[in-house]
């Protein structure tokens, strides 16, 4: 539990709204200067577990331990080690861009210089516009650069990119690894599998209040190279077979038709089938 | 503790500049009051108090006044904070390494700035239309001061205790309102005090706005017009007895029941 390499440390983390489980016991690490990519469907439990961990809710059971202390009797030290980039915050306006970067590092000892912490969001152009003005993405950049504006250690990232077009996905992804590089802790929470696969260094899926799988990003992909589906054209209608040995397969029918195979195709599973598979069985599994 | 003092002006900077570029909301809170004075005002002109050279318009700037420091701080904050609630901001604000005592700082601050500015306009269009005068004796405007900053005070910090009571920023209005309508009503800012039945009169006493209408009239009316109180004078001592044992239940109201989050989301 007192583990140092351990950013967050969670064991069996219960939580109850009402008569509704909503985490049933979370058991996760997450280590020094890692990124760790939350995934899993709306109402599994991710914001909840988050929010435990940035220390906005209160855990029924369980430990957590976040930067070495448990975070429901966080103290103000404690928090201006950490930065929270949440969901959706449509407060602030009336100021600009610049005014509400300088205002909030002024609650830190040693904040980020503004002008150069809006330059790495890519809002330079925008530090005078006033915060309504801005567009979803760029508000988005915003809540990010505040975020960040007491250099923090951990930083928590609630759905970062959702409403993103591609162009500004892939800016933010930018800035996530400048900040990898730079050594700072990443619990990111996403929908997006392609964002968690680039960025993260393990991805934990939750599902019903559980952490069903925890693993790295390549060992996911690995499990896509496991099976394969061969399909092709026969007698007016498209069959398939799912095989672990593709070429066997193809042989075989190469065989039979003795001549070009008619629709032929081999497909592997998507990394998103690999997720919905992992949380599909799992709430299989419950019923 | 000078760490929440840095961080709270901070935050009043950060509230004024907020406010003062919401144009609609700025004018608003400024007209609203005005408006409600040339209405009742010109109603109640010619309307003169028992024997006194005194008119009603009189008593009710004197009323307005007192009201002006209930709508900038009870009602502003019961509405305005849970707003702040749905926006967000509450919850940007506990993410970040601030003392609660930071916010209420910058709660009252932008409190006193807006009873400033409301309080000098509503006084100069009593001037102009209703044959105000201004007080003379310093110990009238020493009086205008420590009723005015404990009425602040206190108020400003009761708005935060009730801005956990509305569920959500749309409901705000709704409940705080009536409110500050029922006191207003029975405190004698609408009507001469004098005129409610007694049982009013009562109710009105435990609040703190019956207290700081009394005390307005006590600097904007002349000293004669003491006689048109219930208890034959403007009762400053008790006056500030009330409105400091409001002070200690606000402030403890306040910091307990306080809170960034909606009711249910813990």
């Amino acid at each position: 539990m007192r583990n140092s390499d351990l950013a967050i440390s969670a064991r069996a983390v219960k939580k109850s709204y009402g008569s509704t489980q909503a985490l049933i016991g979370i058991d996760l690490d997450l280590h020094h200067g890692e990124c760790l990519a939350l995934l899993g469907p709306n109402g599994a439990g991710k914001t909840t577990t988050t929010e435990i961990f940035e220390g906005y809710r209160k855990r029924d059971s369980g430990q957590v331990s976040v930067l070495g202390v448990d975070p429901s009797h966080g103290d103000l030290q404690w928090r201006s080690r950490l930065g929270v980039v949440l969901q959706s915050a449509h407060d602030l306006g009336e100021l600009k861009v610049s005014e509400a970067v300088a205002h909030f590092g002024s609650y830190f000892r040693d904040p980020a210089p503004t002008s150069k912490l809006i330059e790495s969001v890519g809002l330079i152009e925008k530090a005078d516009s006033r915060v309504r003005s801005l567009s979803g993405g760029q508000r988005r950049r915003l809540d990010v650069a505040l975020g960040l504006v007491g250099n923090p250690e951990l930083l928590f990232l609630d759905e970062p990119t959702t409403g993103f077009d591609p162009e500004a996905r892939r800016q933010f992804w930018e800035l996530i690894e400048s900040l990898k590089a730079r050594g700072v802790t990443i619990l990111l929470t996403t929908h997006y599998l392609d964002e968690a696969e680039l960025l993260a260094d393990r991805v934990a899926v939750i599902a019903g209040g559980i952490v069903v799988a925890d693993k790295s990003p390549a060992s996911m992909r690995a499990e896509t190279l496991r099976t394969a589906t061969v399909s092709w054209q026969e007698s007016g209608e498209t069959k398939s077979v799912e095989t672990n040995n593709p070429t066997q397969t193809v042989l075989e029918l190469m065989a039979r038709f003795d001549q070009e195979i008619p629709g032929l195709s081999i497909t592997r599973p998507t990394l998103e089938d690999v997720y919905l598979q992992l949380v599909g069985s799992h709430y299989l599994g419950v019923k | 503790m000078k760490f929440a003092l840095n961080i709270g002006f901070s935050r009043i900077a950060i509230e004024l500049k907020q406010l003062l570029r919401d144009r609609e909301a700025t004018f608003w809170t400024l007209a609203f009051p005005i408006v409600l004075m040339v209405i009742f005002g010109s109603v109640f002109r010619n309307q003169t108090l028992g024997t006194l050279e005194i008119t009603f318009s009189q008593y009710f700037v004197a009323g307005m006044i007192a009201s002006g420091m209930l709508y900038t701080s009870f009602q502003n904050l019961a509405i305005s904070i849970p707003q702040e609630r749905d926006e967000g901001a509450l919850k940007r604000l506990q993410g970040l390494p601030m003392p609660k005592t930071s916010y209420f700082i910058g709660k009252i601050g932008l409190v006193f700035v807006t009873f400033v500015g409301q309080t000098i306009v509503l006084i100069i269009t009593g001037i102009l239309f209703f044959g105000i005068d201004l007080p003379t004796e310093p110990s009238a405007w020493w009086r205008f001061t420590w009723i005015s900053l404990l009425g602040l005070v206190s108020c400003t910090l009761l708005g935060i205790a009730f801005s956990s009571v509305p569920k959500s920023g749309k409901g705000a209005s709704a409940v705080a309102t009536p409110i500050v309508l029922v006191l207003q009503f029975t405190s004698g800012v609408f009507f001469f005090f004098g005129d409610l039945p007694s049982w009013m009169q009562n109710f009105a006493s435990l609040f703190p706005l019956k207290w700081l209408t009394q005390g307005m009239r006590s600097v904007f009316l002349p000293p004669e017009a003491a006689v048109l109180e219930i208890a034959g004078s403007f009762e400053s001592a008790r006056t500030a007895q009330v409105l400091l044992l409001w002070l200690v239940i606000a402030a403890v109201l306040a910091t307990v029941t306080f809170r960034w989050n909606r009711r249910g989301e813990n």
